[in-house]
């Protein structure tokens, strides 16, 4: 026995628990945390599951014991939607990604010219289609509360019970959707705590629907076969559903899959990686086939079982009582529960979004009559917008769910939403996927569809003479009888749901069409129109349209604070001013810029709210626009009719400036050579001049000193050797810039090549030097050619030795590792390089400062051409005392590179 | 009084040649290394010829004959140039800044005594 | 812009084919369950109605397969990144 306290006290802790999973949640994600889970694929498929409400907990099994096998197309067509997510989901979710998207009002409001006509007239249609279905939520928690509450002798009476119960859900979800709903303004900043909620709650009430089936199919029934047999030996056991309303009713479910403003929240809004929509596109079905595998197993039992008076709505909770399993019937009642918060409060989230952004913040710039950019703090005027909008939402709910009593079918309730919120379906697709559709159309079908939807859905919905007099449905509307409204234009005969969804699709549709085709778009709307429709085509994705002065970027910065959060506004206009090159100074504002800083804004505000905002402070944004889009029309056209031609010459005017590249890279080779050849000249010829003159002295001269011939002819000799040594290097670097070197690449060890260039530098030099190493560190191991990379650190050593001007010379040799890398730095304790020679030291013929040496100046040339076949780099570092060249090489596959550069 | 020569010439064994040809010949060889102070240098020795090459640290050769042409006490010193680049266009721009006389490297000592001859007859005895 | 080849290798004909299939795939659901149930019998004619377990199981029969289905694909494709599916999958207009 369920007493009702207990009832209470259960679903206290339940949500409790919710409360709690919400805010771990939230936490984890402001500290960077738990991404795995949160941004997993599995909690956004389950965050989908919010399509089953309780509507379908309870609904779907009163609705197969009424009517068959129909309650199946309510999961058939989003089945459909999510195996066809090709077609138009991968579509909306990534324009609702580029766009920065909030809602589907803004959605469409934002693709036809981000109007905001059409925004406010989603937004009333989304609120007043889903009004009825948020009382639906709560007239199924307290119908299953009723039901304890019968059980329960000490209960008070049953109709102040349900006030209460509902009542009090209603406002429990109201603290839940303020808590987590506006914990921040942005959007697009992913609800971490209500999604991973909505994931919870997804999987109890899928476990509580499966544990009732199988308890009916092999607790109460005899196994599968038996249960199979008691089908179709009961009143539904035979399809009797028509053609056309069965498929009426896929098409309308698929609609308001897509449509429903709370599916597009978590399909579109929430969407953290467009990968996870793929996975959902198989994962996702399953969920609905097994929350729907049990329906027709437990209408059938129920049928059977339950006194003929009872509602079928409740068989899902009244089998398991009547059978004794309390247990079982709480785990029932808490995924009702489940089914029915979760829709509140994503459903919720999703209007207020759309009501603070389409009504309250639009109605509050009008009002505030200082403009956007020296009214206070606009973030909490958004925040209290959005808050407040909760708040009348689920009031809504409430008070149409007093008002109506809570009468009427489950199913039928949610067919009339479905039918309402399905009206958007011609705006959205033919936003994404038709370049001609323009807003007149637009607001031309959407307010047929609308009115059609009323006329023929919602008013009949509250029976003849309750908001439709019965003289109406009987004579038609001013007694035209082509206007009854379940017969529309004197069409008798079809059934009224698929009656009216025809009707208001089909003229939507129509007039949708035709109002398009003989409208014309305003600039912003064709622009608009071609990055929706063209999402995937990465030229157009940047349209502009703005122009602003620098004077307006100050304005335009005091005006994101207000709305981004100081913090958040500066980080946003660094990075921007950073991709412009513009390092510590704020960003030029070019239209990429403030078009940019719009997205910005719309993902807190809305599009045309931020348009709106950013039109305040920089005004007159449509004769720019308009400027362009002209320019834009004509490269539209030879875009699209002589795209050949276009293409032709871009190809010469690419040939031709690769020919001038070309030329000019010849006539820089050309001098380059003549520099280099009077370089090679100087080079050859002073020490010739030594030898020659000397020579001749010892051969013309027979009075010399032996002294002096000994000296005279080792000049000579140390002239040679430096011709010798000036022909090896020129031959050496020919050899490596021509890239026909061969490297040969061993696996050695750094330490033995330092040390061998070390000793080998130290003894052609005669100076006390005192060199440091670090020999812990030189044990890296190198696969590299060694005698090369010898060659490049005998080079560094020596002209350390010779060049280092310091009174007590030191040379230190440090070795280290940065990622892949492994860096060997030449320290000294000299004057160093002076600064105008920091750039050319590397150049071939360069020789700096000190004039007593000896080389040709070709040394750390050839080193830069070495370190660079080896696929690593050289570099000089200056210092304040000093000078360091770094040598880095990649550690491990040093080398690996030789294949490609040989090619080059 | 011996003749006075300054040799202007960064490479010391080049230097040291040229001071031992002329040392023999009876010169007294004042030597520079660096183009910098140069013309300030030969201005202050008073020299009867100076040998200038054209390569130098700190100031080309050029450079260092435009000031002392500049100065019109030295206007007719007698300058043998040097150069190892050995490029027409050296000679043209040599004779154009005043050279006396322009002679590539490596030269012939004989060649080069006999230039110096050439430049300072009738100046020095 | 770089051509297009006339042929593709082989792998990346086949992610086509499998593109392919994606697209297709809702199309054959939505005639094997919007088509095929208005053709049976309800009991208004004079045959004998459709019996609600064959009409069960057609439709979940149907939903497995395209689960199946839909999921074998998605593990065929999923290799290839975003970029690569916009410039194949696109059709130029």
């Amino acid at each position: 026995m369920v007493t009702l306290n207990l009832l209470i006290a259960v679903c206290l802790i339940y949500v409790a628990g919710l409360f709690l999973v919400a805010f771990l949640a939230e936490r984890a994600a402001l500290r960077g945390r738990g991404g795995w889970l949160l941004r997993s694929p599995l909690v956004y498929t389950l965050s989908l599951s919010i399509y089953c409400t309780a509507w379908t907990f309870y609904g779907a099994v009163g609705y197969a014991a009424r009517s068959g096998l129909e309650y199946v197309t309510i999961y058939l067509g989003p089945t459909l939607v999510m195996i066809g997510w090709w077609w138009v989901l991968r579509r909306l979710v990534r324009i609702g990604r580029a766009q920065r998207v909030t809602s589907v009002a803004d959605l469409i409001s934002a693709r036809f010219g981000k109007s905001n006509l059409l925004a406010v007239m989603v937004t009333a249609m989304a609120v007043i289609g889903v009004t009825p279905y948020i009382a639906l939520q709560l007239q199924s928690v307290t119908l299953s509360v009723s039901i304890f509450a019968a059980d329960d002798v000490s209960s008070m009476q049953s109709g102040d019970l349900n006030d209460y119960a509902a009542f009090w859900v209603a406002a429990g979800l109201a603290v839940f959707t303020l808590v987590f709903g506006t914990r921040n303004l942005n959007a697009n900043e992913r609800h971490h705590g209500v999604v991973i909620a909505v994931a919870v709650e997804a999987v109890v009430k899928l476990v509580a629907l499966l544990a009732v089936g199988a308890f009916v199919v092999w607790g109460v029934a005899g196994g599968l076969a038996d249960t199979i047999s008691r089908i179709d030996a009961s009143p539904i056991g035979t399809w009797q559903t028509g053609g056309g309303r069965w498929s009426a009713l896929i098409v309308l479910s698929a609609a308001a899959f897509v449509c429903l403003p709370r599916m597009f929240q978590v399909l579109v809004v929430e969407n953290e990686d467009e990968r996870h929509l793929q996975i959902a596109s198989w994962a996702f079905p399953i969920y609905l086939l097994a929350i729907s595998l049990f329906v027709v197993p437990i209408a059938v039992i129920g049928l059977e079982l339950m006194p003929t008076g009872a509602n079928p709505d409740l068989y899902v909770l009244t089998i398991p009582l009547s059978q004794g399993q309390s247990g079982l019937a709480m785990l029932v009642f808490l995924g009702g529960f489940s089914s029915a918060t979760s829709m509140v409060i994503v459903a919720t989230l999703a209007l207020s979004t759309m009501m603070s952004n389409h009504i309250v913040m639009p109605l509050w710039l009008q009002l505030s009559a200082r403009g956007a950019q020296q009214s206070g703090d606009v973030r909490a005027v958004v925040i209290r917008a959005r808050r407040l909008s909760i708040l009348l939402i689920i009031s809504l709910g409430y008070l149409y769910y007093r008002a109506s009593g809570g009468s009427g079918a489950l199913a039928a309730i949610g067919l009339i939403s479905f039918g309402g919120v399905a009206q958007f379906l011609p705006a959205l697709l033919g936003g994404i996927f038709w370049r001609g559709a323009t807003r007149t159309g637009a607001v031309a079908g959407l307010a047929a569809g609308f009115v059609v939807w009323m006329y023929t859905m919602l008013l009949p919905s509250f029976g003849p003479d309750g908001a439709l007099p019965a003289a109406v449905f009987e004579q038609g509307l001013f007694g035209v009888s082509q206007l009854r409204p379940r017969a529309l234009f004197g069409i008798t005969g079809l059934d009224p749901t698929v009656h009216a969804v025809w009707w208001s699709l089909s003229l939507n549709t129509l007039l949708f069409i035709t109002v398009s085709i003989f409208s014309f778009p305003t600039p912003l709307e064709r622009l608009q129109g071609a990055q929706f429709v063209n999402v995937f085509d990465r030229s157009s994705r940047h349209a502009r349209g703005w122009s602003a002065s620098e004077g307006e970027a100050e304005d335009l910065m005091i005006m994101s604070q207000r709305i981004l959060g100081a913090p958040e506004a500066q980080a946003f206009f660094r990075d921007q001013a950073l991709q412009q090159g513009r390092v510590g100074r704020s960003p030029a504002p070019t239209p990429e810029f403030v078009q940019a800083l719009e997205r910005e804004l719309a993902a807190s505000v809305g599009a045309a709210t931020a348009n709106a905002m950013i039109g305040q402070i920089i005004g007159g944004q449509a004769i720019s626009v308009e400027e362009l889009m002209a320019v834009a029309d004509e490269s539209a056209q030879i875009l699209e009719y002589s795209s050949k031609l276009e293409l032709k010459s871009r190809q010469l005017a690419e040939t031709a400036h690769e020919l001038s590249r070309a030329n000019e890279k010849l006539t820089q080779l050309s001098l380059l050579k003549d520099s280099f050849l009077t370089q090679i000249s100087h080079e050859l010829r002073t020490p010739m001049t030594s030898i020659r003159s000397f020579s001749e002295i010892l051969r013309d001269m027979a009075d010399l000193s032996d002294v002096d011939k000994t000296r005279y002819a080792s000049i000579i000799h140390s002239e040679t050797i430096r011709l010798t040594r000036l022909l090896d290097d020129l031959l050496d670097l020919a050899v490596l810039e021509g890239g026909q070197v061969s490297l040969n690449c061993k696996t050695v060890n750094l330490h033995d090549i330092l040390e061998q260039a070390v000793t080998t530098a130290q003894a052609s030099s005669a100076r006390e030097f005192d060199i440091r190493r670090q020999v812990a560190n030189e044990d890296v191991t190198l696969v590299t050619d060694g005698d090369r990379l010898a060659q490049v650190f005998i080079n560094l050593v020596s002209n350390a030795l010779k060049y280092c001007d310091a009174a007590e010379p030191e040379l230190d040799i440090a070795v280290r590792r940065e990622a892949e890398n492994v860096i060997v730095a030449f320290t000294d304790n000299g004057s160093g390089i002076p600064a105008d020679g920091e750039t050319v030291v590397f150049e071939k013929f360069v020789r700096l400062g000190r004039g007593e040496g000896d080389g040709a100046g070709l040394g750390l040339a050839i080193c830069r051409e070495i370190v660079t076949r080896l696929g690593g780099a050289i570099s000089y570092v200056p210092l304040e005392k000093g000078g360091r060249f770094e040598v880095r090489l990649s550690s491990g596959h040093a080398g690996k590179e030789l294949p490609r550069m040989l090619l080059i | 009084m011996g003749k006075h020569v300054v040799l202007v010439e960064d490479e010391t064994n080049i230097a040291e040649a040229i001071r031992f040809l002329l040392g023999r010949e009876g010169w007294r060889v004042e030597t520079l290394a660096n183009g910098g102070n140069a013309a300030e240098v030969i201005r202050a020795a008073g020299p009867d010829l100076v040998i200038l090459d054209v390569m130098l640290p700190g100031k080309t050769g050029f450079e260092i004959l435009a000031e002392l042409r500049a100065d019109s006490a030295l206007a007719d010193l007698p300058v043998l140039m040097l150069t190892a680049r050995g490029q027409a266009r050296d000679r043209e721009m040599a004779m154009q800044a005043g050279a006396s006389r322009f002679m590539t490297k490596p030269f012939a000592n004989n060649e080069m005594l006999a230039a110096v001859r050439e430049l300072t007859q009738g100046r020095v005895d | 812009m770089a051509k297009t080849p006339l042929f593709l290798e082989r792998q990346s004909y086949r992610r086509r084919r499998m593109m392919d299939a994606v697209r297709i795939l809702p199309l054959l659901c939505a005639v094997l369950w919007m088509i095929v149930p208005m053709m049976w019998p309800n009991g208004t004619e004079q045959s004998e109605p459709t019996s609600l377990s064959h009409a069960i199981g057609y439709v979940f029969i149907v939903w497995a397969v395209g689960i199946v289905a839909t999921a074998g694909l998605w593990h065929r494709i999923r290799s290839r990144d975003d970029a690569d599916e916009a410039r194949q999958t696109e059709p130029r207009s």
